[in-house]
């Protein structure tokens, strides 16, 4: 992976070779900026592809498998080691403790884990943008509330609150998973937005919009948000993998994810109880899983490599 | 620096108040009745379940018992379990594991976070460097119940090194196995963070400085480029302390070690609001003092900052 290391290096050489050709037209944005960096590397192409690849699995799952992933057979297909030469066959990845198909099944938890790390960092992103973007702007007593307010979520672990969020449902979805990840994860987007507000607000072209007498809405949505949001876009795209860890986390525990809803986590746990004599029913969720996570986070450095060099 | 100290446990107090009124009342408010359900499968008798409550003061209002129960913290009493238990009782029976299990995979990973992270730091762009960032970027997708699982069988099942599970939950030896696993991804922070910060201060003026006036490799390497790298660093690993003692679930789980997790995960599926608090409030003192440490230390590491 020689593009994790050389960027620091590539990045003015490519700048001043763009400057040129760019000035004649329109200035480029930095989001157009970002987008042109981020085609030539090889991380960002591969993990989006994956995350591409992931998200049709999780739209329809049905393309990839025609078993029904809930179906057991316990007399034919009790923990049947996998056949490997069996390609996208029911069989390929072998059958789990009740004789359901790994395949099947690590193919149709995909949407648990896309669902709940998209909507839980969409979910926090808004929320932490906004009341980041509140307390930055305004300052004063508002900001003294709102970053009081973070510094006491900062306290509880993130595991430790969803926990006790969870245990509250009764029966747990996706959606109280969600919830309960949002509740207690958009403080974080709150300061990286705040700081992000703080500097942003002080630039001249603030000033000057306000001298033009812009309202108040018309400042944050028009002139510091484009520019504050950078930061918080980067610190979400690294989270969103982190978030789909939690959730299998949690579902492993017990207390996300329950069985109807299949998820890689209930399947990791599941699997534990057999990894003597079956380790294959623990290593294709687990894969799945981790190949997922993987995948966003080294989204996330390529993003910020794009976003911000000099964060590196 | 006195002020400083004074002014910072001053803003303390409303951070420490706001998380134990946040945490009573999210466990509070949970459905679910945690006395009737004592009576697991036999019918509940409705006057012993009264006479229960009324002893624990579980009859009062909500808000009621939020006010006796801060009352009693700030005396220094936790309350009681449902067993009848002092919840202090199974507080100093907890920590005391998961802070030499918290402590050792706190050591683990600054110690090899660190010197991983200076060496890939000083070798930008080389083999050793491009192997931690791959290594570092695997083990922070790996989760950390199937970092667990193969660990747990590649040293007890496959060498038989350790006991797969511990046996005595205050042996720092068997510890070590379980505090690799729950360090392991502030390691790779560690080490991302060390290496990043490193490469960026390398090229200062003050190590060309220190290069120039013929200062040994090891004082320009340890006094001047290590000590200056170190801030990011302290910063991460000040919220981490109390991040690994809460995480500690998982591990503690596979492990099967008696600590902080364990107690916490039971009281929490028990739905034992005084338990859950207690443990809570006393994870929050750990990262308020975490966090106020991590303060001082950014003076002790750039005499710049100071505190007045």
């Amino acid at each position: 992976m020689p593009d994790l290391t050389d960027t620091k290096t590539e990045i003015p050489a490519q700048r001043a070779a763009e400057v040129p050709e760019a000035k004649p037209e329109k200035a480029r944005s930095l989001g157009l900026d970002a987008w042109h960096d981020l085609r030539r590397r090889p991380i960002f192409v591969i993990s989006a592809l994956l995350i591409v690849l992931l998200i049709v699995i999780a739209i329809a799952p049905g393309l990839f498998t025609s078993v029904d992933p809930r179906a057991g057979d316990l007399r034919t297909h009790f923990l049947t080691k996998p056949n490997y030469g069996h390609l996208f066959q029911p069989d390929w990845f072998g059958y789990d403790g009740q004789g359901r198909s790994i395949y099947a099944r690590v193919i149709y938890g995909a949407r648990a884990s896309v669902v709940v790390g998209i909507c839980v960092t969409a979910g926090v992103t808004v929320l932490g943008g906004i009341t980041g973007m509140i307390a930055g702007y305004f300052g004063g007593w508002v900001d003294t509330i709102v970053s009081r307010v973070t510094d006491i979520f900062f306290g509880i672990p993130l595991l430790l609150g969803a926990l006790v969020v969870l245990n509250a449902f009764t029966s747990r979805t996706i959606w109280s998973v969600v919830f309960a990840l949002v509740a207690l994860g958009w403080t974080q987007m709150t300061r990286v937005m705040r700081g992000s507000v703080i500097t942003v607000k002080q630039a001249d072209y603030v000033t000057a919009a306000k001298a033009l007498g812009a309202g108040t809405t018309r400042i944050m949505v028009k002139h510091i948000l484009p520019n504050a949001i950078a930061p918080v876009i980067v610190v979400a795209t690294i989270a969103l993998g982190g978030y789909i860890a939690t959730e299998a986390t949690l579902s492993f525990l017990g207390i996300g994810l329950q069985d109807p809803t299949i998820s890689w986590g209930i399947d990791i746990n599941s699997a534990q109880k057999v990894i003597r004599t079956a380790p294959f029913a623990l290593f294709f969720p687990a894969g799945m899983l981790s190949i997922t996570v993987l995948a966003f986070i080294m989204l996330g450095d390529a993003v910020r490599d794009a976003l911000d060099p000099k964060l590196r | 620096m006195g002020r400083f100290v004074a002014r910072r446990l001053l803003q303390m107090i409303p951070v420490f108040l706001g998380t134990v009124t946040l945490i009573f009342f999210m466990v509070h408010i949970l459905p679910g009745d945690p006395v009737a359900a004592m009576w697991g499968d036999k019918a509940v008798d409705p006057a012993q379940l009264a006479a229960f409550k009324h002893a624990r003061g579980l009859d009062q209002p909500l808000i009621q018992q939020y006010l006796d129960y801060l009352g009693k913290l700030f005396r220094g009493d936790f309350g009681m379990a449902m067993d009848g238990r002092p919840v202090i009782d199974k507080i100093s029976g907890a920590f005391p594991v998961t802070l030499r299990l918290a402590l050792l995979a706190f050591a683990i990973e600054i110690v090899l976070g660190v010197t991983i992270g200076l060496f890939a730091g000083l070798r930008r762009g080389k083999a050793f460097d491009k192997g931690t960032l791959v290594l570092t970027l695997l083990l922070i997708s790996i989760p950390v119940p199937v970092l667990g699982f193969i660990f747990q069988n590649i040293f007890s099942t496959q060498l038989g090194w350790v006991t797969p599970t511990v046996q005595d939950s205050m042996n720092l030896g068997q510890l070590l196995l379980p505090a690799i696993v729950l360090g392991s991804l502030s390691l790779a922070y560690v080490a991302r963070l060390t290496r990043t910060s490193i490469a960026e201060n390398i090229k200062a003026d003050y190590m060309r400085t220190a290069v120039a006036k013929g200062l040994p490799k090891r004082k320009v390497i340890g006094t001047h480029l290590l000590r200056n790298s170190m801030i990011p660093v302290v910063t991460f690993l000040g919220t981490d302390l109390g991040a690994l003692m809460g995480g500690a679930i998982v591990t503690e789980g596979i492990f099967n070690v008696k600590g902080v997790g364990f107690e916490l995960y039971h009281a929490i599926n028990l739905k034992e609001g005084a338990t859950v608090s207690g443990f809570v409030v006393v994870l929050v003192l750990v990262y308020l003092a975490a966090s106020l440490i991590v303060d001082l230390l950014y003076a002790v590491l750039d005499p710049r900052i100071r505190y007045a």
